[in-house]
Order: structure tokens, then sequence, then C-alpha cells
């Protein structure tokens, strides 16, 4: 707050309280900054660097909205949340968008009064047991001591897992994932259940992480994606098909390094409509003819950003598995630019 | 009685005196006495010199083998891998991140002399309130610590190879707080200048933090005062009117300061720096300081009005304190973050520190009201009769005899509630504001480079923690000494 005049700022509030507010496509452009509410610390998906800079997959995200809306990737105000203030923030207003590694789930959707726009992570809860325990499913975890997420989807599919298949087990609740390790490695609960990218990255940090298995069995469809409130759907439009854009990116084989000699034209012509040579796909949505060429120039397509955050090579080594295209098995599909 | 020198067997001189037996002095004495007077205390003994031998040899080699320079945990335990050793800390993660545990990560980075001017004033702000008879000692005191924070920073400069600059502030004010030692030495009657500089910290405090024209906080200075003034005139027409009248004129002063402002925002100003960039240990201090400064006094006012002979104010400090204390912390922290957005018309921005201060302090004045009612309670009856027979009213009779005695007792109780406060800054980090816990919590162990450092960093926390919260029972325990007039 500048300036510190609380009484000032409170008739303030007062006036702004008359002002009706228009569509959040006109708030984003009237601020100049898009707010776009990530966690406060996911490994590879959002977690400022030592620079103080916000890097990750669920990041790059936002920074392609700000880029295809404003044209600055850079224009993003980040606001941290916890899985319990993530969708009062974005419910009351204080968010634009939530790109939080939170799943699509019925109730969410609807219930809630959220819109999904879309998956750019699916994920699925799995199991990590230390290897010397000797267990090779999870069905054989009857009375085992569960270290888990509180006020996450994953606390209710524990539940449901243990219980569809008549077999018990005691939860040791803990609040973030970086709580869950030194527990777990202290032997404080025997067994670790989260996302399997969240079980992946977290075993990657172990120092032997060859003692650690992950059981194969896979108990939940986690699809994760950025999402918005109801009631505005040119904004949802928005942010969906920012989205899209990435992924149908990769698809065509658009990449950071080559797009600028494909903005010259290509005889391909999706991927003109794509980049805004061809057709009118951007005033449509209200923005500029080249906003999914922005959105892309700012760290590449979806499997560009794949890599450079939570892929293969980087220390979190996921493989792309079910995030693969849908060209090669996988289910990232978007739908065709037209 | 025979004269002694005709006696034969009679010493004439005095003997040299000897020294006592090796067993009976000196640490042969102190060690036997202490650590070996019997069988069952020297296996004691034995055993407690095993477990620290124990507990050191496994925490020594990993403070002193640990790696300071590194890009990521990993690299920390190649460096371990390549020199042999089997345990280090991966103390790089400190090197790293000091900066960002200290003040957040998204304050600007070439402004945190700002913060750390602001804290280094601290000292002389309080010390002239805390130290009423000791002022030349304990400025004295002051200058010495913060020759050695300047010395510090000058290793640490050297090591790292810049930031010599931030020294500069530590030395300058040691030169200060030496010449206040020394004028108050010689009998200059100082204190009056030092209250002085206690009323202005806060204001320039939250220029140097928050940066900004420093007309803002002018302007809420200028209106405090001439509230101030304006409640002593008015006093001739009672304390409650005065009061009142002093108000409307702050509130008068205000928001025409405002308008002024706001016409000049570049007047003197600092780079401004929104509340949301605030953040580590500098979070928990500037809540710890100005909820404690401001429950205080609050409490005292709920305090009398809990015993208040008017049924509606005895009402009303009764239920609030009541329902505050009888709500969890984290859940007016909750309301503060979460709910209060539902209520404020969409697209206002009302502070989120500024809120979580006035939830903080709510909570914390309620106890402390509490903490003074005992205190209250424990003066004899006559005590208030006293003041009574003396003709005083009530303001002066409470301003003059309950209230200094009423306090001396509560300091205990008022101390522990305000460590206790200090402590609980921390929760700030489950409404995702990033204190010194938010910021380890949060960004630095989610990041994929020290994904996996745990005791290096809660370690840090603690030493930063520690010192804080025993320097202020340390120094309750002095006050309570100097303020001891009991004749026991």
């Amino acid at each position: 707050m500048k300036n510190s005049l609380i009484l000032g700022a409170m008739t303030v509030a007062g006036l702004a309280a008359g002002v009706a507010t228009a569509g959040t496509l006109e708030d984003v452009q009237a601020r100049g900054k898009l707010n776009c509410g990530v966690t406060t610390g996911l490994v590879g998906f959002a977690a400022p660097d030592a620079n103080g800079e916000w890097q990750g997959f669920d990041v790059a995200v936002c920074r392609a909205v700000a880029a295809a809306v404003l044209g600055d990737a850079s224009a993003v105000e980040f606001v941290p949340t916890t899985g319990k203030t993530r969708f009062t923030a974005l419910a009351s207003g204080e968010i634009d968008m939530l790109a939080r590694n939170t799943t699509w789930t019925f109730s969410r959707d609807v219930d809630l009064k959220f819109e999904f726009t879309g998956v750019n992570y699916y994920d699925g809860q799995g199991f990590m047991v230390p290897a010397d325990l000797g267990v090779t499913s999870a069905k054989e975890l009857d009375g085992a001591t569960v270290c888990i997420q509180t006020g996450t989807t994953t606390e209710l599919n524990l539940a449901d897992f243990f219980r569809t298949n008549n077999i018990s087990y005691e939860p040791v609740p803990i609040e973030t994932n970086s709580e869950a390790q030194p527990l777990y490695l202290e032997g404080a609960c025997d067994v670790y259940t989260t996302d399997a990218s969240g079980l992946a990255a977290t075993r990657a940090a172990f120092e032997n992480p060859g003692d650690h298995v992950v059981l194969p069995e896979i108990i939940s469809k986690e699809p994760l994606g950025p999402l918005v409130r109801h009631g505005d759907n040119e904004w949802g439009d928005i942010v969906r098909w920012t989205l899209n854009a990435l992924i149908t990116a990769e698809e065509l084989g658009v990449t950071s390094a080559n797009m600028s000699d494909m903005m010259a034209g290509t005889n391909n012509p999706e991927i003109n409509r794509l980049l805004g040579t061809e057709g009118t796909l951007g005033a449509m949505l209200g923005l500029d003819a080249d906003w999914a060429a922005k959105a892309l120039a700012v760290s590449g397509n979806y499997g560009e950003i794949f890599e450079t955050n939570i892929g293969e090579n980087t220390p979190i080594g996921l493989s792309r598995g079910l995030n693969a295209q849908w060209k090669n098995g996988g289910l990232i599909y978007s739908p065709p630019f037209r | 009685m025979t004269d002694q020198h005709q006696v034969a067997y009679v010493r004439t001189e005095m003997l040299p005196e000897q020294a006592p037996p090796s067993s009976q002095q000196g640490v042969f004495k102190w060690v036997r006495e202490n650590l070996f007077p019997d069988v069952v205390n020297s296996i004691m003994t034995v055993l407690a010199l095993l477990i620290i031998y124990y507990l050191l040899s496994g925490f020594m080699p990993w403070l002193f083998g640990g790696v300071w320079t590194a890009d990521s945990i990993r690299d920390c335990r190649e460096i371990l891998d390549a020199a042999g050793r089997e345990v280090g800390g991966c103390f790089a993660v400190l090197t790293e991140r000091w900066n960002q545990m200290l003040f957040g990560f998204t304050y600007p980075t070439d402004q945190y002399w700002r913060p750390f001017t602001a804290f280094l004033l601290l000292p002389f702000a309080v010390t002239g309130l805390m130290f009423m008879g000791l002022i030349a000692k304990a400025f004295r005191i002051l200058a010495i610590v913060q020759l050695c924070m300047a010395a510090l920073i000058v290793v640490g400069a050297m090591a790292q190879g810049s930031g010599l600059g931030m020294a500069v502030t530590p030395a300058i004010l040691a030169v200060l707080a030496f010449a206040i030692s020394t004028l108050a030495a010689s009998g200059t009657p100082i204190v009056r200048y030092l209250i002085l500089m206690t009323a202005l910290y806060p204001f320039v405090a939250f220029w140097l933090i928050w940066g900004g024209s420093i007309l803002s906080p002018l302007f809420v200075m200028i209106g405090l005062i001439i509230g101030y003034l304006v409640f002593k005139r008015g006093e001739a027409f009672g304390f409650a009117a005065g009061v009142a009248l002093g108000l409307v004129a702050t509130v008068i002063v205000w928001i025409i300061g405002g308008q002024i402002a706001g016409l000049a925002p570049d007047f003197l100003a600092f780079e401004a720096v929104r509340s949301r960039d605030m953040g580590g240990f500098m979070l928990n201090f500037i809540l710890g300081t100005v909820c404690v400064s401001l429950s205080l006094p609050i409490g005292i006012v709920l305090a009398l009005g809990r015993q208040s002979d008017m049924p509606i104010i005895k009402i009303i400090c009764v239920v609030f304190i009541e329902f505050v204390r009888g709500v969890p912390l984290i859940t007016l922290l909750f309301v503060a973050n979460v709910v209060l957005n539902y209520f404020l018309p969409p697209g206002t921005n009302f502070d989120l520190i500024l809120r979580v201060i006035i939830m903080i302090t709510l909570f914390s004045s309620a106890y402390i009201a509490e903490v003074i009612r005992g205190g209250l309670a424990a003066l004899p009856t006559g005590q208030y009769e006293a003041a009574d027979s003396l003709g005083l009213d009530y303001a002066q009779a409470t301003r003059l005899i309950i209230l200094p005695q009423a306090l001396k007792i509560s300091i205990p109780g008022i101390v522990n509630v305000s460590v206790g406060l200090f402590k609980d800054t921390t929760l700030v980090s489950v409404i995702s504001m990033f204190d010194l816990v938010g910021m380890i919590r949060g960004p630095i162990l989610a990041s994929t480079e020290w994904n996996g450092v745990y005791w290096e960093l809660w370690g840090a926390a603690i030493l930063l923690f520690f010192p804080v919260c025993y320097g202020i029972s340390q120094y309750s325990q002095w006050l309570e000494r100097q303020l001891d007039t009991s004749h026991r």
C-alpha cells in the first residue's frame, strides 16, 4: 500500500464499491497486469528462483496468458495460494485465473462455480514405499501409516481406495510436500502418497533414490489444469485457447526456435491461423492477431515447457507418459484451430 | 593471664598461611563437589559426558564439514562425495537464499539497506524507554553491538566480494550511540530527546520500509500531534470530551493531508515497495513489533473497560475479549485473508499486511487485557480508596496510582504474551504470506535446486528466532528486578 492513510484507503474502498466491474479481459488490460494464482511452492510446477523470479510448469501457463493478452510475459502478478485459500482467492476476484495444479473435479467445476479451461498435466495418485519394506502392490498396505496432504483430493482418494479394498490405514496429515519428505525419510510413515509427479520429484531429491519404489497402482485420475470463474466466458475462452495454442504448436512442430521463420508464412494453413498470419482468430477472442505467437515466444510450445521444467533432463525427470501428444499415445489433444 | 613470650612451647609469631590442600581448591574441588560427589552422581556425570560426546561427534562433523558454496543439493552431495566426507551440511542453500530468508523474494534487492536501517534504528527507539536509569550504559552496549554488526558485515563482504556499503549504517549508528552514551554519562538531561526519537521512529521506519513519499507518514504524524494538542486544550471539558475532540482534529488533518500527499507522490520519495513484496524474517519482525506495541495500549483500555461501572462499555469489552479469546488466531488470519474478500467490493485491494496486523493486534490485545486485569485485581482496594480520598478523578487516579502498580505486576504476563505473539507471527505462512517459515516451506524447499534440504534451513530459522525471544525474556527479568519495590 502506497498510502498509509487508513481512513483515506477505506473511503476509496467505499467509493469503489459503486463502480460496476467490467469483463475480466477489460479489467486485466486496464490494470496492465494479470493476477495469476499459483502455489506457494511445488517443485517443478511453481517456485521462485534465487533472483525471486517465478519459474515452473504452471507459471509458464500464467506467463503465456499474460503474453497473449498484454503482450508482456512479465506483466504477471503472481499471487501465491495454499490448498485452502486458492478457491476463495479466485471466487472473490483477487486473482483472474488459477494455475495451481488443481484437479478438475465435478464438484469444483459445478458446485464451486469454476470453469476448468483444459488440462495441462494428467496426473494420478500413487504410493511410494521404502524398497526394504518388500511391498510390491498397494493392496498389501493393510495397517500402514500413510503421509497425506490435507485439503486435497488425494486425501479423499486414499479413503476411497482403502475402503473399496477393505484394508485399513492410519493417516499422518501434513500440510505441504516439503513437510512430507523428512517425515517419510525418518520413518514417521510407511507410505507417502501424492500425485505421481510429486512422488517422482520427491524421490529425485532423496540421497539414495534407489532405496524407494513407487508402487505400480495409480489409484485416481488427476487432470490438472488452469481454471477461471464462472460467468465470464470470453475470459475463459482466452485462457482455454492460450493453453490449446501451446499444445497445438507442439503438434504442428512450431517451436520457439523456428517460430520467427514460420511467422513469414508457411504452406500449412493451420500454422498460419495459429500464428495469426491468416484468418481472424485473434480478433474473435478480442486480442491481437499474433496473440498465440506472443504466448509461444515466452517459453516455447507445450513440449518445450514440459522439457525445461519437469522433463527427463531436469532433476525431476518426469517422462511424458499420459502427457505425450495424442499422436504419440498420450492424452494431450487440442481441438483444431479453425 | 601469663605472659605468652615466657612460655617455651608457645610460638612467638604467626605461621605463614598455607595453601589449602590441592583436593580442596580450584578445579579439583569444583569437579569433585559438583561432578563426582558420590557414586550415583559420578555415574550420571559419566553418562552425561558420553551423551554430550555422542551428540557432538555427530553434530560437529556435520557443521564443520558442511558445504557453503554449491548450486544445488545434488552439487552439495557431489562435493561431499569428492571430499570423501560421510556427513556434512548443505549450507550452500543459506549462502544463496540468505537474503530471501531475511527480506522475502520480491523485496527489491538494491533497497535492502532500507529495512536494514529501520532494524538498526529500532534499539535507538526503545533503549531510551526500556533502560530508564541506565541510559549511558545501555547505549555504550548498543554502540558496541552496532560496531560488531559493522565488523561482521565487513567480514561477510570481504568473503562475498560485495555489500561493503551495508556496513556504513551500523558504523554511523555506533558513533551516534557512543555520543548519546557520553552525553548521558556527563549528566545531560537527554531522556526527553530519546523519547522524541521513540515517537518519531514508527514514521521513519514506515517510510524506510514501504518507501513512497515522506508526505504520507509526515501527515499522519502531524495529525497525531495536532490531535494531542487539541486533546490537551479539550481536557478542560473532561477527559472523554478531550479524547473525542482530539480524534476529530486528527481525522480532519489526515483527510486534508491525504489529499496533499496524493498531489505530490514523488516528494522526497524512496522507491515504493508494496506490502505484498514484504517477506522473510523482516515480515515477522514488522508484525511482531507493530502488533505488540499496538496491543499494549488497546489491552490497557480493554482491561479498564472491563472493570468499568458503565454497563455498555463493560459489556462491549467483555464480549470483545471473550469472543476473541475464544477463537484461534489462525481462524482470524483466515478471516483476514479469505473471508474479508467476500465482504469488500471486488477490485478493492485492502492491504493484506494491514489486515493481518489488525487481526493479530485484536487477538493479542484481548490476551494482554486479561493479563492487565489480573494486575488490576491484585491491587489492594486500599489503593483505589486512597486515590479517591486524595480527590483525584478517575483519569488521574488510573494514570497516577492504579496503572503504574498494576502494569508492574503484569510484566511477566505481558512479556509472555509478547514472546508468544512474536512466534505466532509465523502462522501467516498458512495464509500464503512468505514470512521466514513461509519462505522456507514454500519457495526454498519447493525449488528444484534445494528440495530436500531441511536441517540447515530450520536450524537457521532457530538461530534467527531464539536470540530475539531469549532477549525479550531476559529483559523482562531485569525489568522486574529494577522495579521491585517490595521489602522482602
